[in-house]
């Protein structure tokens, strides 16, 4: 067996990194269980971690607890949202672990950036594909470590040498007695003896659990209703209450009939903040009633007669102005003089709202010492920390529940909601659960950012780029959410992918415009940054393509030489789509190649149908991905999958408008999304390597937008430069 | 007050008549296995089943359901088709963030019970008014398939395993 051992150092690292320095021993005292417990009450399966864990004898760090009856608690630091990481991070630990999937209880972790920090950005963060890529190591640490000090329990016990016991389903055995010992049994003992300074890990070989389809643990309880997400909490007493925040950005309420919202049978308050009306009910029925009668008008404020164009007009007139490099390779403007041609173009892609199923929801029981809280947040100690403003509290007198997230794709990466319902229930007696209404959900999201961007390519006399130049325009969603991630004027998410572009141009400049219009609020969705560079990128060289007269994955593969596992993923995607062979009219072929922060290598074949009156139907997507080492290749698959149907909405219909400083869209009969019978059929290839993890949670949905205009080019030979597609091809443009 | 009877169970519900089905399962009585996605009719998330029949309990008064038999997704399983349903969910997992499963379910079953063997257009048809923003659409599709027993929802299936 070729084992890779951990030195101490190692370990420190790797600890460290986890944000997770009680891995090396310190270990959670049983007043810290309590706590622990609540916060991380019930998870995906019927049994509690409150029950589970407050019982448990050994807990060695903060993210294995394992009971004298043998009962095995895995706190996750990252939260499930539909992504899958609530069987792909208890699979990391249980091998490790040496435990069976099916016999463990998932936790939440409860708001705690020491301990549960994304290594990424050194706080507790679910998003950015990065939960495999930053937990892949400590995870398996944290089992293995888990493991080897329950392994040298046993050993005491019966006084043998550790090196002589082997670890299986949560069972010691040495091995020339054969005698056993269950988990259970040593779990008081374990937690006796110091943290181990050396520690095997497997070897990828050796895996029985990493790689395998294993079946998802949140599936039951999402088929029969006892799934609870945030919207589902019900605490004695609850009220319940519906929003509404001024429709424009930066407004004040004028005027309302409090009255009028009052006579409605089970309404109980009107709860009034400077930019938002809630009304607190018996019932949602009521609190939406009330809120209609209010009759609330408001004070616009500045941004009163914004329209989009007015948002496209200052993108445009900084597009004009030099930005911060982001790579810089030769003299791409040299390169752009001398070339024999020379292609540019301008693209553009509209603000997005995420529209996730589950509307934001925050109940809050705020009482003169404390604050508690039941909702559901990417960043949970966020959470937290902004209940704890707003209430004048110090943090650990605010306690977070969190919940199964019903989809988010960036919208709970914000934190807005949670101020807002704090900010409401400080004026209500009692728990009170705020709920947003579909209407204030599109229309009062976080916004994937309007984008603007310049590209341009000089070509020599084969048609080959010999310079490329692209200028994306757009906020630093970076400098408002992470400052420290902002550096030198380059937001590194905005310009993802950009800069890590593998086609080999001798000559090229990546500049970042930040231009900020404050009339939406704009941040993170299901890949920003890459989701729009992938676009322009991936159409404007099937442009370069078209003037070289060559055909668009041949062209591709002339740029790929140094990128073996780029090409590899081009080719498999182009075969296995049948690249090349006919297509009836009015059909068209394009594809796209995705590689960028995230590490994984992926390409899409789309093929589309336009019909004469400009419809586009997605008839079939082929998708190739290496993504390195998978955990559970069924979850990736799923996340391609569906990260396919989502670009499919985001490049053909949805977009996000103003008029009068107003969202125009309201709820999805006109925020256009995919529906099962616009759903194509999806191929998906998986390359299997050992090669280190790569994210999934969003490259998918980045990467087809590429393949879907260069498909409608190939159909219609009409470029789009603009998203949605379906806008750029109505007759009327 | 109005008596509604839900999985087998009459309730009286102190609630105005025309207060949604949805609120009163959520709100008033705590089934919150059906969930709230738009109001409107619009996503399917809220699907139940009266007497049998799937409908948005969203834009439906309670008034309309009283003396009637609804079935939720807390019961499903119950009946035969939810039953197959259910099994086949969870052989595919199909459930990503699983919010709009219950009501995918709901449509999946009442589309199983009337149809034991829908085609493709069937499943447009019926599916069509259920949206799930994760993209569940392919594996939903190959689900009801395999539920209905139709042969080993063959071309979708194969594409990813």
């Amino acid at each position: 067996m070729n084992t890779t051992t951990v030195s101490r150092r190692d370990f420190l690292v790797v600890a460290a990194a986890a944000g997770g320095g009680l891995l090396l021993g310190c270990r959670i005292g049983p007043r810290r269980h309590g706590s622990d417990g609540q916060a991380a009450a019930d998870a995906t399966t019927a049994d509690t971690a409150a029950t589970a864990r407050p019982s448990a004898a050994f807990a060695p760090n903060a993210f294995v607890r394992v009971g004298t009856d043998g009962r095995v608690t895995l706190i996750i630091p990252q939260v499930e949202m539909g992504q899958g990481m609530y069987t792909a991070m208890p699979m990391l630990i249980a091998e490790e672990l040496e435990v069976p999937l099916e016999h463990i209880t998932v936790a939440h972790a409860p708001p705690d950036d020491r301990l549960y920090g994304n290594p990424m950005v050194g706080f507790q963060m679910t998003g950015a594909s990065s939960s495999v890529r930053m937990f892949y190591a400590p995870l398996r640490t944290a089992g293995a470590a888990a493991r080897t000090m329950l392994v040298a329990a046993a050993a005491a016990t019966w006084g043998v040498d550790p090196s002589t016991c082997r670890a299986k389903r949560a069972v010691v055995t040495h091995g020339p007695s054969s005698r056993t010992l269950t988990y259970g049994t040593v779990a008081a003992k374990a937690a006796e003896l110091p943290a181990p300074t050396q520690l095997t890990l497997k070897d990828p070989q050796d895996f029985t659990l990493i790689g395998t389809r294993a079946k998802r643990l949140d599936t039951p309880s999402k088929v029969n209703g006892t799934a609870q997400f945030s919207i589902d909490v019900r605490v004695p007493g609850m009220k319940i209450a519906t929003v509404a925040a001024s429709p424009v950005v930066g407004g004040k309420v004028a005027g309302l009939n409090e009255a009028k919202a009052m006579a409605i049978a089970g309404v109980r308050q009107v709860v009034l903040l400077d930019d938002a009306v809630a009304v607190v009910a018996d019932h949602m029925w009521a609190a939406k009633q009330g809120l209609a009668a209010l009759g609330v008008t408001w004070d616009d404020g500045p941004n009163a007669g914004v329209g989009t164009a007015d948002v496209v007009t200052g993108l445009a007139a900084a597009s004009e102005t030099a930005g911060a490099i982001a790579r810089k390779d030769g003299d791409g403007a040299a390169g752009l003089a001398r070339a024999a041609k020379r292609i540019d173009a301008v693209y553009e892609v509209p603000f997005l709202a995420h529209a996730a199923m589950e509307p934001l929801s925050c109940t809050v029981h705020v009482r003169p010492d404390s604050c508690e809280i039941w909702t559901s947040s990417q960043v949970l100690a966020r959470a937290q920390a902004t209940a704890a403003e707003v209430t004048g509290l110090p943090p650990e007198k605010v306690t977070v529940h969190n919940h199964l997230i019903g989809g988010a794709f960036g919208r709970r990466l914000e934190v807005d909601y949670v101020t807002q319902a704090v900010r409401l229930a400080k004026q209500v007696d009692g728990p009170v659960k705020i709920v947003w209404t579909r209407e204030e959900d599109i229309q009062h999201d976080v916004y994937r950012p309007y984008y603007y961007d310049r590209i341009g390519a000089g070509l020599d006399r084969r048609g080959r780029p010999v310079a490329w130049t692209h200028r994306i325009v757009g906020p630093s969603i970076l400098a408002r959410w992470a400052p420290p991630a902002f550096q030198k004027g380059v937001d590194g998410d905005g310009v993802d992918s950009a800069v890590q572009l593998l086609y080999d141009i001798p000559a090229m400049q990546i500049e970042f415009v930040r231009h900020e219009e404050p009339v939406l609020n704009t941040g993170f969705w299901r890949g920003v940054g890459n989701t729009h560079n992938n676009f322009v990128i991936e159409s404007f060289i099937d442009e370069l393509a078209a003037a070289a007269k060559t055909d668009p994955v041949e062209y591709r593969r002339g740029l790929l030489g140094k990128a073996r596992r780029a090409r590899a993923v081009l080719d498999l995607a182009a075969k296995e789509a049948g690249w090349g062979t006919s297509l009836p009219a009015g059909h068209g072929r394009g594809v796209s190649l995705l590689y960028s922060s995230w590490g994984t290598y992926m390409a899409q074949v789309a093929e589309v149908e336009v019909s004469s009156a400009g419809d586009i139907r997605v008839a079939r997507i082929v998708c190739a991905s290496d993504c390195g080492e998978m955990v559970n290749p069924d979850i990736v698959t799923a996340q391609i999958q569906g990260g396919i149907i989502f670009g499919i909405g985001g490049a053909l219909w949805e977009q996000v408008t103003l008029k009068n400083g107003r969202v125009e869209q309201s709820n999805f009969p006109d925020f256009r999304v995919v529906r099962m019978n616009e759903s194509p059929a999806i191929e998906v290839h998986l390359v299997e390597n050992h090669e280190a993890p790569g994210g999934m949670g969003e490259t998918a949905t980045a990467c087809v937008g590429g393949a879907l205009a260069n498909a409608v080019y190939a159909a219609t030979g009409k470029r789009v430069r603009k998203l949605p597609l379906h806008a750029g091809l109505a007759p009327s443009t | 007050m109005v008596t509604v009877n839900i999985n087998e169970k009459a309730y009286d519900v102190d609630a105005p008549p025309d207060m949604p089905t949805l609120w009163v399962l959520r709100d008033v009585i705590g089934l919150t296995g059906t969930k709230f996605g738009c109001g409107v009719a619009a996503c399917g998330a809220c699907t139940i089943h009266l007497d049998g029949r799937p409908i948005r309990s969203c834009v439906t008064p309670v008034s309309a359901v009283a003396g009637k038999s609804i079935t939720t997704i807390e019961a499903i399983g119950q009946t035969p088709a939810g039953q197959k349903i259910q099994e086949a969910w969870i052989a595919l997992d199909v459930p990503q963030c699983g919010y709009c499963q219950s009501g995918q379910i709901m449509s999946a079953s009442a589309l199983l019970a009337g149809k034991p063997s829908p085609t493709d257009a069937d499943i447009d048809g019926a599916m069509s008014g259920n949206i799930c923003r994760c993209g569940t659409y392919g594996r939903i599709r190959a689900a009801i398939k395999q539920a209905s027993g139709q042969a080993p929802a063959a071309a979708t299936k194969a594409a990813w395993r």
